[in-house]
């Protein structure tokens, strides 16, 4: 039993935000009120921190299996409760791809076994995320698979992108685009833009993003599949998300801390700030964070992409794209958006919580007999960010050195305490 | 007042003040190439790293020439027989030429920015010999060194660049340079390489505008910089070389509509016949072999600048000239 006492309890699903005790019985929330006291319970003193659902990462990757050296499920998900995550959603990028269940099995029993954060995989779209044949996504769903996508590799076929959204209507399952026009990215390596013509980098224009979400809109329209924007970028993105939810469409998106809070004038020669999308035009980061206050965005979610040094130790263009994110992404939301005043506390855990489970269509609260994974954080606590200091196997982070005021202070997964700072 | 580098990576972040400082100290060792007896020993003893991880002949003839005449040895390493094939990452290979104890670095390479990330890694300076499509800054030097002679000043000169201008880093360090100077530039050539982004370049007091019309380009331009056409690229659509002939080869009459005395550089190698006229390449406007030669002047000026590690007057040097010889 572990009894969480004298917390600010914000629960968006239920519009809760008000001072109670928590109870933790077995791996379920046994009760939520005040003034509880529960004989041989351990009991965390949580006065002045906020005491929230189970953060929720759509979208990272973990690298196992095939990209140890990079991370392991191990490190990932242990570098995941440091960032107050208590679930992260894997993407199938790995060597083999998770196109199979026995693929989706051994990142299951992995993450078990670590006993960090729960894993929640998403399973390829198609075989070996080729664009060719559909992946055993039913057999997959059975192992454990949440959603469905070709992450970093998004399906150029139309015809097979309206089979795969058919046939995961069918299941329930949601499926996920990283939404690019692979001949406008081309060889590109930052967004395109005054910067990019000026140190000379190959630049992929904004479109590259938005026109394929208008592809996808338009093969959602056919099919009623329900339809997730992985790590939007772009205004012209944001835009066609917000008409087609609008019209009333399943369409949900996602924005990553680092579009947030850089821009493409931050890039110069240095890899950490390679990724992709790459970061955008100070106009679209706007875009972004009205969309996150107006509700248009669902979900911050890290893309978490790890990259061990050798790798990003390179010429820029010829880096793999991608820096991590668990450890850092509650502090940039508290310090972009709610110190700022364009959020409340409460839309930010509802973009961390509940906005993640409705995408995959899970119901999260700090609700009796819902499952006991709870976040813990302040939006007070002083520190400052070392990459040395990660959990993660890998550094490539734009943000190291960096100061922050708010910080995950504990994370409960299934009734445990699997970090406290 | 003598200017202090600690690499030399790029034009955008220097002043107009140390470019004229640059280019002073250039203007002495003009003259060695005219002597008869062209070594100097003032690097005697010292030794630079020429590393070319990109096909190049000119650039590189001319910095192993310039090292020679100041009496260094050099190093070289060339892409095409390096380790580079068998893998190795550019750091390890520069970290293996830091080893041997150049005292100076001069490096070429595909990517932009490679430079850059190299000389926040090793502990000498660094030449940039042309990164990627970013700069090329001895390039936009040695031609400010020749228009200078040529006209007398840079100040406020209408340029106009022709070619291919977005991958071009011999045009974005011109930009650079004489837009420090206060030139007014006009880009030319087929739209798809003249992107409106371009027009940022611009430092303060000089001015971008982009004219795809060739003849409505050149039109009172002081001086022509014609690019050189690249037909090899990777993730763009080729022009037909005859559409390029059509519309922007630098033809006689074409270059009639500049001013009278307008000087035309190119930075070489030439394609004669595409992007220029014989006519024009070998008219008395055209200063291209005066470019090769003040690169000479320029790289020397650069590796004694940044070699021997203390300020010192290239004139001063020069008065070693006759007897220095060995």
């Amino acid at each position: 039993m572990l009894l969480i006492k004298n917390g600010r309890v914000m629960d968006p699903a239920r519009g809760m935000d008000a001072q109670l005790d928590v109870l933790l019985e077995g791996e379920s929330i046994s009760k939520v009120e005040a003034g509880l006291d529960a004989q041989g319970a351990e009991v965390f003193e949580a006065s002045g921190l906020i005491v929230a659902p189970g953060f929720i990462d759509l979208h990272c990757h973990l690298r196992e299996p095939g990209g140890e050296s990079s991370e392991t499920i191990e490190s990932g998900t242990r570098a995941a409760v440091r960032g107050g995550f208590t679930a992260v959603c894997a993407m199938p990028n790995t060597r083999p791809v998770n196109d199979n269940v026995s693929v989706t099995r051994a990142i299951v029993e992995r993450a078990e076994a670590a006993g960090m954060a729960r894993v929640w995989p998403i399973g390829a779209a198609s075989k070996e995320s080729k664009g060719e044949a559909i992946a055993e996504i039913a057999a997959m769903q059975k192992a454990g698979i949440v959603a469905v996508s070709d992450d970093g590799r998004p399906i150029a076929n139309a015809k097979l992108l309206r089979q795969v959204m058919e046939y995961c209507r069918s299941l329930g399952l949601v499926v996920i685009d990283h939404c690019e026009d692979a001949s406008l990215a081309a060889g590109a390596v930052m967004r395109e833009g005054p910067r990019s013509v000026r140190l000379g980098h190959a630049g992929i224009p904004a479109a590259a993003e938005s026109i394929a979400v208008a592809r996808d809109l338009q093969i959602v329209e056919l099919t009623g599949c329900r339809f997730h924007v992985a790590h939007l970028s772009a205004k012209n993105s944001l835009e066609l998300v917000r008409e087609a939810k609008r019209a009333g469409m399943p369409v949900s998106c996602e924005v990553t801390p680092h579009h947030f809070t850089l821009t493409d004038e931050d890039v110069g020669y240095d890899t950490h700030y390679k990724m992709n999308p790459p970061l955008a035009s100070r106009e679209d980061r706007e875009a972004l964070l009205a969309g996150l206050a107006d509700g248009t965005v669902d979900a911050i979610a890290t893309d978490h992409a790890p990259h061990e040094p050798a790798l990003k130790e390179v010429e820029f263009d010829r880096a793999p794209f991608g820096i991590t994110g668990f450890e850092t992404a509650l502090a940039l939301a508290l310090e972009q958006l709610v110190h700022t005043g364009r959020i409340t506390l409460m839309r930010l855990v509802e973009l961390f919580t509940m906005g993640p489970a409705r995408v995959l269509g899970m119901e999260r609260g700090v609700t009796v007999r819902h499952p006991a994974d709870l976040t813990i954080f302040s939006t007070e606590q002083e520190w400052t960010f070392r990459a040395v200091e990660s959990a993660s196997k890998s550094r490539n982070t734009p943000f190291d050195g960096r100061s922050f005021r708010g910080a995950p202070m504990a994370t409960i997964v299934g009734g445990r305490m699997v970090w406290k700072r | 007042m003598p200017h202090r580098f600690s690499h030399m990576l790029g034009i955008e972040p220097l002043t107009a003040e140390q470019i004229t400082f640059i280019l002073d100290q250039s203007k002495p060792l003009q003259e060695i190439q005219r002597h008869p007896l062209k070594k100097l020993a003032t690097l005697r003893g010292k030794s630079a790293a020429l590393a070319f991880f990109e096909p190049s002949t000119r650039t590189r003839i001319s910095f192993a020439t310039a090292a020679a005449r100041l009496g260094a040895d050099t190093m070289n390493l060339q892409a095409e027989v390096s380790s580079l094939r068998k893998g190795e990452s550019l750091l390890d290979t520069v970290r293996t030429l830091d080893a041997m104890k150049p005292d100076c670095l001069v490096m070429r390479h595909s990517s932009s920015g490679a430079p850059h990330f190299v000389a926040e890694r090793i502990g000498i300076p660094v030449i940039n010999a042309g990164d990627g499509t970013h700069e090329h800054p001895t390039q936009a030097l040695l031609d400010a060194l020749t228009i200078r002679d040529r006209r007398g000043t840079l100040a406020g000169l209408n340029v106009t660049i022709l070619g291919d201008v977005l991958h071009s880093r011999v045009a974005r360090s011109n930009i650079h340079l004489l837009g420090k100077f206060g030139c007014k530039f006009t880009l030319s050539g087929p739209a798809m390489w003249l992107p409106r982004e371009l027009e940022c370049l611009a430092p303060q007091g000089s001015s971008i505008r982009r004219v795809p019309r060739m003849e409505e380009a050149l039109e009172g331009a002081d001086v022509v910089l014609v690019l050189r056409v690249q037909q090899e690229r990777h993730h763009e659509a080729a022009l037909a070389l005859d559409e390029y002939v059509l519309l922007y080869q630098l033809t006689p009459e074409r270059l009639r509509r500049a001013q009278p005395d307008a000087l035309v550089l190119h930075p070489g190698p030439m394609l004669r016949g595409l992007e220029i006229d014989p006519a024009v390449a070998d008219g008395p406007q055209s200063c291209v072999l005066e470019q090769v030669t003040n690169g000479l002047a320029v790289r020397m000026a650069l590796l004694l600048m940044l070699m021997l590690g203390t300020p010192t007057d290239a004139s001063d040097v020069m008065k070693g000239a006759g007897h220095a010889a060995d």
